[in-house]
């Protein structure tokens, strides 16, 4: 999707977050010269061409006690990552599922995923559980939790 | 008289309010299922906050209200788009074994880095994790070896191949 100078507005606009008011379209459209119809399209079309991942609320699940983050990294046969990858990438509480490459001999693992909860041995569960119910007792994985947090800053679209 | 929106919503004021229990915030019920349902698919409509209210047999006043007051609480950042990352620039995750007693200083070596948006340490031997982000991959290579060179560690060079999940949120019940 080629975006416009008026997308590019747009988008500068919203990015912060939408007003929290009645008619937040129309308001951000007052402030670039949109009407508010203009605005849901606009919108609309960067959400279909995926320029938009979603729209929603962004919780920050950090502040709700979601502090034990763990990646969880598998070695797997490489005949088999699109049909694990995509079984992973589809359950509930995994929000990333990255395939990368093999560092050998040092890391052999090629898939990566993301799982968030409150407490460490729930996730420990939640991971165990799903290796059972995934069938993938065969592949090789590890743990890894997340400890402190050096620097975070969030990526901005400009 | 009151309409059942206006009831709801006493209730609520004299009820739960979002606080802290040592450090972590509690949630009512209708919160909970606000943050469940609206991380994705806000209401393109001229009033989404009204259809979302109506969705959840609430009122417009009360949704605002609450998300206004989780905002305040830090609770959720914003509520608006999330953007799929500009795929112009390359970048990378990449890891460094880092002995315990050094960690910290190397870390901080690294955060140094404008590059660097995310750093953060993982219970491993690779216990340093960040994401090097560069206009093009030349960029990203110097920017890489140059890390190398000022730590003496070796970095382990791990690059998005192929993405299986969309980052949609997740469900508080996770």
């Amino acid at each position: 999707m080629v975006l416009s100078e008026q997308d590019y507005q747009l988008i500068a606009e919203i990015q912060g977050g939408l007003p929290l008011t009645s008619h937040p379209y129309a308001e951000i459209g007052e402030r670039i010269g949109l009407d508010e119809q203009r605005v849901i399209e606009r919108i609309e079309a960067m959400q279909a061409s995926g320029v938009i991942k979603r729209l929603g609320i962004v919780v920050r699940h950090h502040e709700l006690g979601y502090t034990a983050n763990a990646m969880v990294v598998w070695d797997v046969p490489d005949d088999r990552v699109d049909e694990v990858g995509e079984k992973l990438g589809a359950l509930d509480c995994i929000t990333l599922c990255y395939q990368r490459p093999r560092r050998l001999p040092d890391w052999p693992y090629n898939l990566f995923c993301m799982i968030h909860g409150q407490e460490r041995e729930k996730v420990l569960a939640y991971i165990d559980k799903l290796v059972n119910s995934e069938g993938l007792n065969t592949i090789p994985h590890k743990v890894l939790f997340s400890g402190r947090r050096f620097k975070q800053r969030g990526a901005r679209y400009q | 008289m009151a309409t059942p929106a206006i009831i709801i919503e006493q209730a609520l004021k004299e009820t739960q309010q979002p606080h802290r229990t040592r450090g972590k915030i509690a949630l009512n019920d209708l919160e909970k299922r606000l943050l469940n349902e609206y991380q994705k698919g806000l209401p393109l409509t001229p009033t989404p906050f009204a259809d979302i209210a109506t969705a959840l047999g609430t009122s417009e006043a009360l949704v605002l209200k609450i998300l206004d007051r989780l905002q305040e609480l830090g609770v959720i950042s914003r509520v608006g788009p999330v953007f799929k990352p500009k795929r112009v620039g390359a970048s990378t995750l990449a890891a460094m074994a880092i002995p315990e007693e050094k960690l910290e200083r190397v870390a901080d070596q690294i955060s140094a880095y404008t590059e660097v948006n995310h750093n953060y340490e993982r219970e491993d031997s690779y216990n340093l994790w960040f994401v090097v982000t560069a206009p093009n991959q030349q960029r990203l290579d110097a920017v890489l070896q140059e890390m190398e060179q000022q730590t003496g560690y070796p970095i382990l060079y791990l690059p998005l191949e192929k993405q299986f999940h969309i980052d949609l949120g997740f469900p508080l019940w996770c």
